[in-house]
This record gives C-alpha cells, structure tokens and sequence, in this order.
C-alpha cells in the first residue's frame, strides 16, 4: 500500500520536474531565423514528447507485467463448478489474445510516434491507401471474431441449456435487503407453488401458496446449502426491485426479476471443506450476493453457501423444519380436504411425530442483517 | 475563384470579430440566445467543461469512499450537508446517487452534449463551407433545452431526498417506486424531466446537422471530399436521430407507471409491506427500450472523438489520413451495427439465452470496424513527419485507450464470459477506457487544435503537454488495475467491499486508483486555468495555426457568416499533406488542381476540367445579408 503510494507520487515528481526542466531550460530560445508562415515547424519539446511516449509505453508495460504477477494471486478467484472450469479457460484465452492485441497494437502505436517524430526538412510519406494492406486486417480480426463467436457460443449453449432430470430445484428470492431460500422439502422435494399476493411480511416472506400439498414439506432459510457433484437449479425471483444472483467462485451470475421468474443450473465440484483445505482458509465459505443496484442495502446482501459431501446433506435436509411447522397459524389457510396432510407437516394433532417439529431452530430471519 | 484561396499570410492579420456585421447586434441576441453556430459551440463548450468539473468532483466523492472506507468525511459536511452521517460517513444512498448522477451528468451531459454539441455545431459550417446551420433559430433552442435540462438534474442534486440514485440506467422496479429508495421519489421525477427536455434538444440538434452537411456543403464539396470529422458528426447525428426517441419512449411508460398506475414495467411487487397492484409488466422490457438508445449512446459519444482524432492525427502528422474510404466504411458499419447490439447488455437479465447467442454474435462483429479504425490511426503515423502538438498528444492518448478498453470488449461480448463478468468492475473498466476517457481525450483534443479559430487566441502548448501527461498517465492508473478488481468479482455500485470480501483484499488497490483519480482531476484544472487564461490572455492566432488543409482555417476569426464574401470552392479532398512534388507539405482543399501541376496525380490532371463547373456553381446561402434572423 505504503510503497504504492510512493511508487505514484514518485512517478508524477520524475515528470513534473523533468517537464519543468524543459521548461525554466529552454524557454525563449526558439525564433531561429525567418521562418515563414507557411513552412511547418515543431516546437523544442517535440523531440521529448515523441521519446516520452516510447518511454511511457515501456514503463508501462513493465508495469503492466509486474503488477499481474503482483496480483495475481489475490484476482484468481478459485473455481467450484464444472461449467465454471470452462468459462475460466475461454476467459484466460481470449484474454490472452486480447493481451496480445493490447501490447502489439500499443506498441506500434507509440513506436510510430517516437521514431517518426518532427525533423525539420523531412516529408511524410504520402500514403493514403494500401487495399491488400486493409483486407489483411479486416480479415484477420474476422476470423479471429468468428473463432471466438463459435466456440463462446457453444459454451453458453451448453450453459444455458435446460437442467438435467436429477437436478435439484432450490428457490432463490431476492428482497431489500437480503435472500430468501426454500427447498422442495425432504419428502417431495417438489416447491410448492407461491403468490405475491399472499406474503406477510416476516412471517409467509415467499408467499407460500397452502392450497398447493407439495408446499407442506417445504422449508425455508438464508443459507443455501447444496450436494457436491450434483446438478442443482436455482429458481430465481424477486419479490420487489431487480436483484442478482450472483455466486462468484460458481460462476454463476443471474438477475432476479419481479414477475418474470427466472434460472440458473450448474453443478458444484468441490464441497467448502476441500476448498478451506485447498486455501488454506479455514474459515472460507462460499457465498451469494447481488450484483443489481437495489438500493441503499445493496452491497451488503450477501448469504453463506455451503457445498456439503452427500451424506451432510442429507443430513441437513433431514433437519430442517419445515416452514409449516415454524408457522402453524396458517394451517388456517390449507384447504379442508388437505387439512390432515398439512397438519402432520405441521407437527400439530396426534399424527406420527417424525422429530420434525421438534428442532423449533430461530425463526427464518426476516431478511439478513441489513442496516 | 475567389480571393480566400490563398490561406496564409493574407489574413492573418485581422484582428476585428464582428466588423462586417450589417448592424450591431444586441448583447444579448449575440452571446446568450445567439443563433451563430459558433457561439453556440462555445455555450456547448463551456457548458461542457463545467458539467465535467461537477461529474469529475462527484466521482471522486465516491472514490474516497471506496479508497477509503474508514475516512471521516465531516469536512466535506459544508458541501454535503446531510448527506454526512453523524458518525462522519457517506450516506449509502447519497452514494448510489453520487453514481447516478455521475454517470448520466459524464454520459449525456458532457460526452453528447458538450462533445456533438460543441464540435458538430462548430465545424459543420466552417468545414463544409457554410454560413451557418440550417436552422439557425432551431439550433439556438437545441442549446437553451439543453440548458434547461441541466437546470433541472442540477437542482435535483439539492433536493431533500436526494436525486435519482438507481444507476443511470434507472431500471424499473428500483426507479418506478418511490417507496424503494428516497432518490426514486421527487428526484426521479425530475430526472425524467431532464432527460427527456434533454432528448428534444439533442434532436433538436441531430436534425439540424444532417440537414446541414446533406444541403449546405460548397461548390465542390462532394461526399468523398468532406473531412472525416463531417462524417463522424453525421453518423453521430443519425445514429441520435433514431435512437434517442426510444429513449423518450421508455422514460414516458416509466412516467406513466411512476404517476398512473400503468403496468408496464412492474409485475407481482410487494414492498413495503404491501401486494402492488400492477400485474403483467416487464421489467426486461425497459431495458429493452433503454438499451436500444443505450448502446447507440456510447458510439454517439466515441464517433465524434473518432473523427475529431482523425483529423488531428492527419494534420499532425503531415500525412493523409490512411484508408479514408475504410474509416468511413467502417463508421458506417459502426453505425448501423450499433442498433443491433443492445442486448449484449442483457445477457444475465433472464432474455431467453438464444437472444444471447444472436447478441454475441453481432456484438462481435463490431470489433471488426473497430480494429481497422485503429489500425488505419497507427497507419497513418507510419513515416510521417510528426508535430506533437497537445492536441495530437491527446488524440495518440485517445487511439491507445480505444485499443486498451476496446480489447476487453471482446471478453464482455462473449455471452459465456460475461456472466461472471456482468457489473463487476471489468466493466467499468472496460467502459471507462474506451468511451469514457477515449471520448474525453477526444473533446480535448478538438479543443486545443480548434481555440485558436474558436476564441482567436493561441492556448499555452506547455501546460497542455503537462496536462496531458498527467492526465494520461492517470487515467491508465485509475482503470487499468480496475481489471484486476473485476476479475476477482467485485461488484460495481458497491458501498464498501467489507460485506462482499471480509479482508478487504484489494483495500490497498482501491485506495491507489482513488489517489490517482485525485491527481487526475487536479491535472485538469491546468487545462481549465490554460483554457480561460488563453482566452484572454493568449498569443494572437494565426488564421491557420497548424498548417491545416480544411475549410475553417481559410477564415479569419470568422464572424457571423463565417466567410468574408464568398464562400470558397472546394477542388480536393482534405488531406493532401506532404503530397510528393508539392512546395509545401499541406495543400488546401480550396487550391485548385490547376494550380498545383506539379504535384497531380494522373487522376486528379483530369479533374481539372471540372473546375470551372465547380466555380459556376450558385453559392446556396445568402445568410449574412439578413442580418439576425438566420433561416
């Protein structure tokens, strides 16, 4: 940080007093003879300008070179999903090409400037058109465009293309300011089927719909947890402005939409214990956050993503409660005929207690701790 | 022929602005409701510059924050008021308005405004030969709406409750509900109206250049023989003709959702502990609609750059533009490519993923025009002879910015790249390098080469290379660790990084672009004291300062009229510099090909026979006689 700073203010010192110099030095020591009006003449700085920008070129590349390698341990961020393994490759090489571009461009631009700078007497070379010279470089960033075009367009194809059969469907619900989560349920991992209209704030936040039996065993909470190795859908939605999921080290970016649900599937390859392990961090969680301007909380929406080996998922699955039974008052709104149904999810009346009501755990927070 | 084709030393002298005026005019008919394009130019200008200072100083309120989280900013209580927290921090959502603002004030305000505004309305008549725009008095309301617009967004950064803050690109739901943010309340509201005042003059002032450039051009002045400044000012022109009335649309739906209790952007919304009503709309299609000028937009603000450097970098480098026909092919396939590109914007919003293939495709295309654009700049300094004036420094500054964030730009392109990439901070770098401070470098540039006919004043060359070093090595330094930032994912409109990054990785990076952007800004007010100093006290200007083959410098700090007596006939194209067998390193578009034998090509001894058909042509105009009233 420190050396930065000084690196910088280094930097501008060397020019401000090299330019000075130039300045107090050679003030007043042009007007060397008659030259008329019509003849062009550059002035006693060209020749520096021209070398500076050679100068500034290869300063800059040095730089450029020193602080990729410089940061490039804290910019790589660690990969967790499999479609995320081939985003990162394309990445790294169409940025290689455009790195290639960048420096080889660059360089004849500034060498150019440098090594045909003003002299006195000289003339230009009038060259106003070369067409073998144009195709050449329409051509060749038109292939390398196509390139690009088909092998990124089969790579979002595949991305974008519908989820497997065993994928799990999670939704994924973004409010000011926070996210809410819920699972199909440990019995018919199926969502249930929600309204707008019938949420209540810190009590039916997703807006549950009780008529529809496979939202019974539902179960929400703010925390996303999902099985190593296995496909998984998060079905997105938001619930009042534009939100976006975003779960950096998956790859995975999409907006939540009021009225327009939409998702994303992907398939998680290393559980956070292997990726602590792998960092080094004991302390590492994945994590969800958005990355559409929401308002004055935006920047703190984030949850904690756990990618869990089988078996602690199960387990987990197996221990949440189910939201009926966190909120027992609306088994008022389940249709009579479903009424025993609902009721056993609900850990009410005499129905085989299978423990799911018995972890009471903290309500299923109304939004994350957001100022 | 007439008497002005003789460029040098003739008029150099001339040290009167106004004496063959037919009567004096009124102060202010002539310096604030002026119908002179070049007064105009000047209000565009100077309107220009100060919106920047305003957009500059907001963005670097901001980068403190970021930078420095931990700052307390109660200093800056005298300038902020409120907006300072009791415990000295920025407020989050004056933050996210600071963002707004900067972005709309940068993009609408000072890089369509004070650029198209400035150089369109300046060199349009003086490079095609003509007295004035087509609509003098139309031109005069294009400048004044636009200045109403800018009252209006000013006055909603004093409001109470704050100015727009949803990004500038104001997505409903976010910008519909007054109940979702403060900024979404009354500052909306007079955000929309600013816009959409803005939007009436900016067509205002589209309509006019092409009808200018398409009847007003001089004897001889055929499509192939405009500077490809004119060109870029008429793609410009149309590429704002078409799309800015989407805009409007989009804004008026918004208009109609925010006070009617339409639905066309919202759907199934409960906030506030309420169900909305609205059922049916569409969030998506908003930023449809919004892209669909959006996108057009930042070809708006980088063509008139593209030319203005064009010209510059020809001049300076006493070479002719290399591949004329190519640069405004490719302009124009910029142009019409910009259209059908929007939604490369989009990618991650929930389209459908086929528009996203479609998209890819398109928006990759473009970087086809775009590389030979930049390939045909470096052409043209190959073997030239070349003057680093500050203006050609600025537009070699400009040429290695449209590389640097052009390059990246086939990353974002890439619909399966950006889905990381999406709103982080490689896109603000990305943006900002190749529209935002290409554009910038653009508007300064034109404004070093063209003061001298502007104000008749010379600006001080050592300031400006001071300024244009610092500004260059700054801007590099603020963007390009930028990309870093973003590809460790962070996301761009964010507060503080604490939530996202407990560490606070980059804390050390930020605060270095944050100090830079510092330096940057202090760096433009050496342009900004050399601007009005020059203006006063600069050195006389000869009548054509660099040498220069277009049709203003054959005017004399030209009044209203722009030329004494006849308009002159144009014979060649503008960029017969350092020609082989020529006396002189630069020929004037207005020097007949009879006049120079020595240095024909083949091709251009035949020309010699339309000569005189070319001096038989009718002068179309006869503005000046009528005094005021232009059109």
């Amino acid at each position: 940080m420190n050396f930065l700073i000084i690196a910088l203010i280094a930097v501008f010192l060397v020019l401000t007093i090299m330019v000075i110099s130039r300045v107090s030095s050679l003030t007043k020591n042009l007007n060397n003879g008659g030259t008329s009006v019509n003849e062009t003449s550059a002035d006693e700085y060209n020749d520096f300008n021209g070398k500076l920008l050679l100068g500034f070129f290869v300063v800059g590349v040095a730089l450029a070179v020193w602080s990729y390698f410089h940061f490039k341990e804290r910019f790589m961020l660690p990969i967790a999903s499999i479609h995320g393994l081939n985003t990162d490759s394309m990445f790294w090489l169409s940025m290689g090409m455009a790195v290639l571009a960048f420096f080889v461009t660059n360089a004849f631009l500034f060498y150019f400037s440098f090594k045909y700078r003003f002299v006195a007497g000289k003339k230009a070379t009038y060259y106003p058109v070369n067409h073998t010279l144009e195709y050449v470089w329409t051509a060749t960033p038109a292939v390398l465009m196509a390139i690009m075009v088909f092998f990124g367009w089969k790579l979002w194809s595949d991305i974008t293309k519908q989820e497997p059969d065993n994928a799990i469907a999670i939704e994924v619900m973004g409010k000011q300011f926070g996210w809410y989560v819920r699972y199909g349920g440990a019995d018919d991992n199926k969502l249930g089927m929600y309204n707008y209209k019938l949420i209540v704030d810190g009590k039916n936040d997703h807006g549950i719909d009780l008529t529809d039996e496979s939202s019974f065993d539902d179960f929400t909470t703010t925390e996303l947890h999902l099985k190593k190795g296995q496909p998984v859908v998060l079905k997105i939605r938001a619930r009042d402005v534009l939100h976006s999921v975003f779960l950096p080290h998956f790859r995975v970016k999409m907006d939540a939409v009021p009225g327009m649900p939409t998702k994303f599937w992907f398939t998680p390859t290393k559980s956070t214990a292997e990726m602590r392990y792998e960092l080094s961090k004991p302390d590492f969680n994945y994590f969800l956050t958005c990355t559409e301007v929401c308002g004055r909380g935006h920047f703190g929406m984030k949850i904690p993503v756990f990618v869990d080996e089988e078996e602690d998922y199960n387990k987990w699955i197996a221990s949440q409660p189910t939201w009926l039974s966190l909120n027992k008052s609306f088994l008022a709104k389940v249709p009579e005929k479903l009424k025993a149904k609902a009721s056993k999810y609900a850990g009410v009346e005499e129905t085989p207690a299978d423990s799911t009501s018995s972890a009471s755990t903290g309500s299923v927070a109304a939004g994350a701790s957001m100022r | 022929m007439s008497a002005n084709t003789a460029t040098v030393d003739v008029h150099v002298a001339h040290d009167h602005h106004e004496a063959h005026e037919h009567h004096e005019q009124s102060f202010i008919r002539k310096w604030i409701f002026s119908e002179d394009h070049k007064v105009i130019a000047k209000q565009y200008l100077i309107s220009g510059i100060l919106w920047a200072v305003i957009g500059g100083g907001m963005s670097l309120i901001f980068r403190l924050q970021l930078g420095f989280p931990d700052m307390k900013m109660e200093w800056l209580r005298p300038l902020l008021g409120g907006w300072i927290t009791e415990t000295g921090q920025l407020n989050q959502e004056f933050y996210l308005a600071l963002v707004t603002i900067h972005g709309t004030i940068m993009v609408f305000f000072v890089l369509t405004a004070g650029l198209s505004g400035t150089f369109s309305n300046f060199l349009i008549p003086l490079q095609i030969g003509a007295r004035d725009m087509a609509s003098g008095f139309l031109n005069m309301l294009s400048y004044w709406f636009f200045f109403l617009s800018s009252i209006i967004m000013l006055s909603s950064i004093f409001i109470e409750t704050g100015p727009a803050s949803g990004g500038w690109v104001i997505y409903p739901p976010l910008s519909a509900l007054p109940q979702a943010m403060p900024g979404s309340g009354l500052g909306m509201t007079m955000w929309l109206t600013s816009m959409s005042i803005f939007i009436v003059s900016s067509l205002l002032g589209s309509l006019n250049y092409v009808t200018t450039i398409i009847n007003l051009r001089t004897r001889g002045m055929t499509f192939s023989k405009m500077p490809l400044t004119i060109w870029a000012f008429l793609f410009t022109a149309i590429l704002g003709i078409l799309s800015f009335p989407v805009l409007l649309s989009a804004c008026l739906l918004l208009i109609f959702d925010r006070s009617m209790g339409t639905s066309f952007y919202l759907s199934e919304i409960f906030i506030n502990g309420e169900a909305l009503p609205n059922l049916g709309g569409s969030p998506i299609l908003f930023q449809h609609l919004f892209w669909f000028l959006g996108h057009p937009e930042v070809y708006i603000v980088i063509l008139p750059a593209l030319g203005i450097s064009s010209e510059i970098i020809a001049t300076n480098s006493r070479k002719p533009i290399f591949g004329y026909r190519a640069m405004i092919g490719s302009m124009l396939g910029i142009t019409l490519l910009a259209f059908i590109v929007w939604a490369h914007h989009m990618f991650v919003t929930g389209m459908n993923p086929f528009l996203g293939s479609v998209f890819m495709f398109l928006t990759l295309v473009i970087a086809v025009p775009s590389a030979v654009k930049a390939f045909n700049y470096i052409t043209t300094l190959w073997r030239g002879n070349i003057i680093f004036t500050p203006a050609m420094l600025f537009s070699i500054g400009l040429v290695s910015f449209f590389i640097s964030g052009g390059v990246t730009g086939l990353i974002l392109g890439n619909s399966a790249l950006d889905i990381q990439l999406h709103d982080t901070y490689f896109v603000v770098a990305h943006f900002h390098l190749v529209m935002g401070s290409a554009a910038f470098f653009g508007m300064i540039a034109g404004t070093y080469h063209w003061f001298p006919k502007m104000f008749g004043k010379m600006m001080d060359e050592k300031l400006g290379y001071v300024h244009f070093w610092m500004t260059f090595i700054g801007v590099y330094f603020i963007f390009f660790p930028m990309h870093y930032i973003g590809i460790a994912g962070y996301p761009r409109r964010y507060y503080s990084f604490t939530s996202f990054d407990p560490l606070d990785t980059f804390a050390d990076l930020n605060a270095f672009i944050s100090l830079s952007a510092i330096f940057t800004f202090v760096a433009q007010l050496v342009f900004i004291y050399n601007f009005f100093n020059s203006m006063f006290r600069g050195k006389k200007a000869p009548m054509n300062p660099w040498n220069s083959n277009t049709l203003e410098w054959t005017t004399a700090n030209p009044g209203h009229g722009n030329w004494e007596g006849d308009i002159p006939a144009v014979y060649r194209w503008p960029y017969d510099y350092s020609k082989p067998g020529a006396e002189s390193d630069f020929i004037p578009q207005t020097v007949p090909y009879s006049a120079t034998p020595e240095s024909n090509l083949p091709e251009e001894n035949e020309m010699i026979a339309l000569e005189n058909e070319i001096q038989g042509l009718k002068g179309n105009q006869s503005l000046v006689s009528s005094g005021s009233g232009g059109w």
